[in-house]
């Protein structure tokens, strides 16, 4: 077993827009992230699980091209709402680090 | 415009001048990129990514220093080679006074420099009552998620610009300029009209737009914003990177079309979708990448993506700390504490005054969950101090700061019972202890406008320039 954090080359959030966010989990060789891929262990249901969001609310992109997987999801707050807290969406994918890959 | 020859294809070049006009570049790169023989250089001047303030306040992200700084060398640039500059979504926000900075600082470089040209100002600051009609007669739908949108949020609004498409670029460039200023613009359609205008594939021209509006992002390590160059004929675009220290490849070009994007492979313009589905990327060397396969799909209507601000209030803030472990062990009790002695406190000194019903007093707990609030997975405090951010909107900003003030009052001495006697159970680093935030902002549309033609939302106006 090993973290999705110790096999990625890059993990992040951002903004996508006031609205959305989202999440790129990067590899820099092809092993790691068809290791990823295999595992199951990154997917839209469970992105949703750690986000506290139905299934059908998350976008989930596998980029081969990019050696990426991509996961876009409504803001929990529009961005600068009062109760938003991170304006730029920039350090949401912590959760994402600690996935467990077989 | 009529740079196509029949003898010849058509290639058409073009220099990025950074991925935002005012976070730098380096001069070498520039002239690197005019020595390649650009057909025209342009910059992305806007985004959203610093919140709603710019659009509320009419102010910018970067500083106007850095601003007037990258707009001299890219002006000078372009004089220098007779080729037009675009730069777009001026301000940050491309609001009224957002494009009334920036055509003014034209032409205070204009003036220093000695220089005289044909300029437009393409506004995008949209008509209050131009929107209610359109809203009225159905053509303004949500995209998803979008927060609620009527005439009373119109109404409320402090400004609402519409993003344009390529068209008014074009037009103004037809019309004589050779600098062009526009307000709130689709980042790719700053770099997208000129090479379709002349003849390029869509599909590599709105790709190419979408890598080079972020300037050298898509190289593989990028210490400092930086200028970007791409190539465009045929079937593809070559992209290659003015700093000899910078290198792109095809997985850090592929890589960059997922950022700050939903989807990394369907892009939506208002003229219609960039399908990135069957892209492909290929080393020409060790820094040049050539990308084909990308595909432009015309939209069935043409629709303006809306941004818009309302004021929510002023702010004040108490920012503290708190070191003693009993009262970290209890730190949401004493919030909630801390919150009802700040509502008494209110009711006591706002008694009368309607601001006191509307205030919204709220304490982030860094150390627990202050970056996560309620998604925070990790439920126990694993660190020895807590940072508190007592926060306070208010309808005035004398209100917002005279509950901050008595929110400070009541956390510096809120009792916990295993202490007996009069504690000070909060460090405040600060005198006084509150800061003003001034008034805040929030984005209260996300939703398309379906004009009669790309041109009636962004008016154009031509200013000749110098002497």
């Amino acid at each position: 077993m090993a973290k999705l954090g110790e096999l990625a080359r890059l993990i992040r959030s951002k903004n996508a827009g006031p609205f959305e966010l989202t999440f790129d989990i990067m590899f820099d060789d092809p092993a790691s992230f068809e290791r990823v891929r295999a595992s199951g262990a990154l997917s839209r249901e469970v992105i949703a699980r750690i986000y506290h969001l139905a299934t059908k609310d998350v976008k989930f992109f596998v980029v081969p091209d990019a050696l990426a997987f991509k996961a876009s999801i409504p803001r929990p707050r529009f961005q600068s709402d009062l109760a938003d807290s991170d304006n730029h969406g920039g350090q949401q994918y912590a959760p994402l680090i600690d996935i467990e890959i077989a | 415009m009529n740079a196509r020859s029949p003898t010849s294809p058509v290639e058409v070049r073009v220099l990025s001048g950074t991925g935002v006009c005012g976070s730098g570049f380096k001069e070498s790169s520039l002239e690197a990129g005019l020595a390649k023989r650009p057909h025209f250089i342009g910059c992305d001047a806007g985004s959203t990514d610093p919140g709603p303030f710019a659009l509320g306040t009419g102010g910018t992200a970067f500083p106007v220093r850095a601003i007037k700084r990258d707009l001299r060398l890219m002006l000078r640039a372009a004089r220098r080679a007779k080729i037009p500059l675009l730069i777009g979504s001026a301000g940050t926000a491309g609001g009224e006074p957002h494009l009334a900075l920036f055509g003014r600082l034209i032409e205070e470089i204009a003036h220093e420099e000695k220089l005289e040209f044909p300029m437009a100002l393409i506004h995008a600051e949209q008509d209050k009552e131009y929107l209610k009609r359109r809203l009225r007669e159905g053509r303004i739908t949500p995209l998803s998620p979008a927060p609620d949108f009527d005439e009373q949020t119109i109404d409320r609004a402090t400004r609402i610009v519409g993003m344009m498409g390529d068209e008014p670029w074009l037009r103004a460039l037809d019309q004589g300029a050779e600098v062009v200023i526009a307000g709130r613009s689709s980042d790719c359609a700053i770099f997208a009209g000129i090479p379709t205008r002349l003849g390029v594939d869509a599909g590599i021209a709105w790709h190419a737009a979408k890598i080079l509006e972020c300037g050298a992002a898509a190289v593989i390590s990028r210490p400092s914003p930086d200028c970007m160059f791409a190539t465009l004929r045929g079937d593809h675009f070559d992209l290659e990177p003015l700093d000899p220290a910078l290198r792109c490849s095809p997985l850090s070009v592929a890589a960059h079309s997922l950022y700050e994007n939903a989807d990394p492979f369907r892009l939506v313009e208002s003229s219609g979708v960039l399908d990135l589905t069957h892209v492909t990327y290929e080393a020409l060397d060790e820094r040049r990448v050539r990308v084909r396969g990308s595909r432009y799909e015309p939209a069935a209507r043409y629709t303006v993506k809306l941004e818009g601000a309302e004021l929510v209030g002023y702010q004040s803030i108490v920012i503290g700390s708190i070191r003693d472990p009993y009262i970290i062990r209890q730190i949401d009790s004493w919030v909630e504490r801390l919150t009802e002695r700040v509502r008494g406190r209110v009711a006591d000194v706002l008694r009368g005054d309607p601001a006191g019903q509307s205030y919204v007093f709220n304490v982030r707990v860094y150390g627990k969950n202050g970056t996560m609030g309620a998604l925070e997975p990790v439920t126990e405090i694993r660190g020895h101090e807590l940072c508190l951010v007592m926060e306070a909107t208010a309808p005035s900003q004398e209100i917002a700061t005279t509950i901050a003030s008595m929110a400070r009052h009541q956390a510096l001495h809120l009792p916990i019972p295993e202490w007996r006697g009069f504690i000070t159970g909060m460090a405040c680093p600060y005198s006084p202890a509150y800061l003003e935030r001034g008034p805040v902002y929030r984005f209260c549309v996300n939703h398309v406008v379906e004009p009669d033609d790309p041109y009636e939302m962004f008016p154009i106006e031509h200013v000749h320039v110098g002497n």
